[in-house]
């Protein structure tokens, strides 16, 4: 096996660090998490501008997977946030795969000069790991389609200039039959958005859809072919944009903060720190090995799933073994004099529950695998 | 390997190439013919089977890993990964990792045509001269190790018998005095080959774990319960979906490290901060660690899933559950190797015998 970057890609990873270094200071790590914004404008706006998001997008400027998979690698081992462009360069990809050419040319522009955000509505109040039940309905009317229901977890509504929306536009069929997926400007008249506050500085949002009134154009492939473009955007998502490498800035920061407050001779400390650091190594590998599958032209579906459910767990350990480590130190917030790692310690421990849950929950991801790589009978539910 | 993959193409290449795929066939074929489990059940308590070992000096293997020009097969480490790996899947009863470590550090004739027997002892020699409880120790004729501040090959007769142990494995105390000794070098040379135990028996710890995750997935796809196969209780399912991230994982840290072992040695990085590690001797043990761990989840996990016939001696499970405690426990505690790895990135402690968590503000 080689593990070796090309020097291509060696100069991607160059680029992609001096822009994180440039954009993502402190102060805009600060913002982002006393604001629950998961987002740094001047960073989308510097890969922006230097034609990475363009050349990130899946299926079009090359949108190579290794180059992909190193960007988000690198953003979250910076600590910088990513949930807004992988979740904005995952639509342009599925518009460029599945949209007719006037959103290509309407939509995808937007995206990759960095102006424009892109929210995610497939949660429902009461559909999350079974996100095919949706009930947002969407009926014809005329030239037109009417949108009406609610949606939950709507991350970056507040800041998103587009809507991806999932909803139901045939009740007759199967539940995977009968869903169609829209794209609309966020300020169509009809939406609501109510904030989400959560345990982990990150804000959210559930919306609602009111007589939303939308034409033809914003329908994302095919009428009652909704599954076809959740099922794409699926395979763009797992394993290769994020969610694999949070224990890396949480090791690092813990790591400085236990050297300067003498901890780092304590041998628990140290054990927990050599797993951690064969985790986080197992888990990029893992990662790297989905993106060089896609890369190949396979669909990392599966190995994405390993990689979620084994990178995320490690990631809560780690958390929590760092946490018990700092003791009450570990409980104070960010800016709280003597905070453990200034305050990265409680955050960690405080953000890591939701990775087990958001993008697939680990019981979604191991009946995946179970079924679909260890060909075991399917469970009974 | 170079940096250069297969066919000459750069990048990240996670395949076996086109040898190592004929290797890992070549190997698995041969396990299969020559060493059914009824082979390495008649191998027990010795974990021994000459007439297994001969066939494979048959093949060549025994000297796989040597140079060519000393007669051996000029394989790298990565190839032998391959091979090792396929030792673990059949558990076969033969000390090959150990030998072809012991034969890459002392390029013995006899020991490249497998006429002798190699192994290494993974601890130094006590003051009296006594290897403590090797590996091979029962079968090696000549042990490779640490004794002082030297490293030394010692050929003496092999006692043929050992202790009862956990996995049957043919555990010995050795003498690195008595007998022909030769000596190889400073002691520092011996933690080449350590780094090489530790990649290779890593990669057995995978043939291992994964043969068991294919047992628990058979027999919970053939036994019924409720009117029902097993495999579909959700719990089941559950309980092996977890061994396939954790197993390629392991197999990917063992390739890393055999990859690692190859770059200029001014090119070696161990950066925590950022997760970037090239250094063969830390990559090393993290995959022995890791791959420990994903055998002995693997084997708890498929045993469990069988039931009570798991726990009889008639079911082949309990074969894999022990030597995976076994094959990996002769290195020392597992936390003792953390304790090593943490040296490796962290520095050595400061202090010996720090106050515990928390005393020290
Ligand atoms: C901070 C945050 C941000 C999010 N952002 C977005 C977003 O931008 N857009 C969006 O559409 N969604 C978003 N989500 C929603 C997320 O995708 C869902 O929370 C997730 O899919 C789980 O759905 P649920 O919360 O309804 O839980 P449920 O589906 O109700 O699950 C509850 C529990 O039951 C288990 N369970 C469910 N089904 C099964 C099964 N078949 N087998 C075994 N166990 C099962 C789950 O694993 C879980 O432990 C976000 C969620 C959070 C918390």
């Amino acid at each position: 096996m080689n593990f070796s970057l090309t020097p291509e890609a060696q100069a991607y990873r160059a680029t992609v660090r001096r822009i994180i270094a440039e954009a993502v200071t402190p102060e805009a790590i600060d913002r982002m998490h006393s604001t629950g914004t998961f987002d740094v404008p001047e960073l989308t706006q510097a890969l922006a501008r230097e034609g990475l998001l363009e050349r990130a997008v899946p299926g079009r400027g090359g949108g190579d997977p290794i180059e992909l998979w190193l960007l988000f690698s690198e953003l979250e081992k910076a600590g910088a946030p990513y949930d807004g462009i992988s979740v904005a360069l995952m639509v342009a990809g599925v518009i460029n795969a599945v949209g007719t050419e006037e959103q290509k040319e309407r939509i995808i522009p937007t995206i990759t000069s960095g102006q424009a955000l892109v929210c995610m509505g497939y949660s429902e109040p009461d559909s999350g790991s079974d996100v095919a039940a949706a009930t947002t309905r969407a009926v014809r009317d005329g030239d037109e389609w009417v949108i009406d229901g609610a949606k939950m977890w709507t991350t970056m509504a507040h800041e998103a200039t587009w809507l991806i929306l999932l909803t139901r536009t045939n009740t007759e069929v199967a539940k995977h039959r009968g869903l169609t997926m829209f794209i609309l400007p966020m300020d169509t008249p009809g939406i609501t958005v109510a904030p989400v506050h959560t345990m982990g500085t990150e804000r959210t949002n559930a919306t609602w859809y009111d007589g939303v009134r939308v034409g033809d154009d914003a329908v994302l492939g095919d009428v009652d072919g909704g599954w076809r473009t959740m099922t794409v955007a699926l395979a763009f998502e797992r394993g290769v944009m994020g969610g694999t490498n949070a224990g890396v800035p949480l090791l690092r920061h813990f790591r400085a903060w236990a050297d300067e407050v003498g901890l780092l001779d304590d041998p628990t400390v140290r054990d927990h720190i050599a797993r951690t650091a064969i985790d986080n190594q197992v888990a990029a590998l893992l990662t790297m090995r989905a993106a060089w599958i896609a890369a190949t032209g396979g669909l990392p579906g599966l190995e994405g799933s390993m990689v979620k459910v084994f990178a995320t767990e490690a990631y809560q350990r780690a958390a929590r073994a760092f946490q018990e480590a700092a003791g009450p130190e570990g409980l104070l917030q960010f800016h709280e004099p003597g905070a453990a790692a200034d305050g990265f310690v409680d955050y960690d421990a405080r953000h890591s529950p939701v990775t087990t849950i958001y993008g697939g929950t680990s019981e979604i991801n191991r009946n995946n695998i179970a079924e679909r790589h260890l060909g075991l009978p399917k469970a009974r539910s | 390997m170079s940096a250069v993959g297969p066919g000459g193409a750069e990048g990240i290449d996670l395949s076996l190439d086109a040898d190592q795929q004929a290797v890992a066939e070549l190997f698995d074929g041969f396990f299969a013919n020559e060493c059914p489990v009824s082979v390495v059940r008649g191998a027990e308590p010795l974990g021994f089977d000459r007439a297994l070992w001969d066939a494979l000096g048959a093949l060549g293997a025994p000297g796989m890993g040597s140079p060519e020009d000393q007669g051996g097969g000029g394989a790298s480490l990565a190839d032998l990964l391959v091979v090792a790996e396929a030792v673990g899947r059949a558990i076969a009863p033969v000390p090959l990792v150990d030998h072809l470590v012991a034969t890459r550090l002392f390029p013995d004739e006899e020991l490249i045509s497998g006429e002798l027997v190699g192994g290494v002892a993974l601890q130094p020699a006590a003051a009296d001269g006594t290897w403590r409880l090797v590996p091979t120790g029962a079968v090696a004729d000549v042990v490779v190790g640490v004794d002082g501040d030297q490293v030394v090959a010692v050929r003496s007769e092999a006692p043929g018998s050992g202790p009862r142990n956990h996995a049957d494995q043919p555990l010995a105390d050795r003498s690195a005095r008595a007998g022909e000794r030769t000596v190889l070098g400073p002691a520092t040379r011996f933690d080449e080959a350590l780094d090489e135990w530790r990649t290779l028996t890593a990669a057995a710890l995978v043939g291992i774990a994964e043969r068991s995750l294919q047992m628990g997935v058979a027999y919970a796809t053939e036994r019924h319960q409720f009117g029902v196969p097993i495999g579909s209780f959700q719990a089941v399912q559950h309980l092996l979906a977890d061994l396939p991230g954790l197993i390629d994982g392991a197999r990917l840290l063992a390739h890393r490290a055999a990859w690692a072992a190859t770059l200029p040695v001014d090119q070696r990085v161990v950066d925590v901060d950022d997760n970037e590690f090239t250094d063969p001797t830390v990559l090393a043990s993290m995959a022995f660690l890791f791959a420990g761990e994903a055998a002995a989840a693997a084997t708890d996990r498929s045993l469990h899933v069988h039931g009570g016939y798991g726990y009889a001696e008639e079911y082949d499970i309990q074969l894999y559950f022990r030597r995976a405690r076994g094959w990996r426990l002769v290195a020392g505690p597992p936390a003792a190797e953390r304790a090593r790895l943490a040296d490796l990135l962290l520095g050595p402690a400061s202090t010996p015998s720090p106050a515990p968590a928390g005393a020290a503000r």
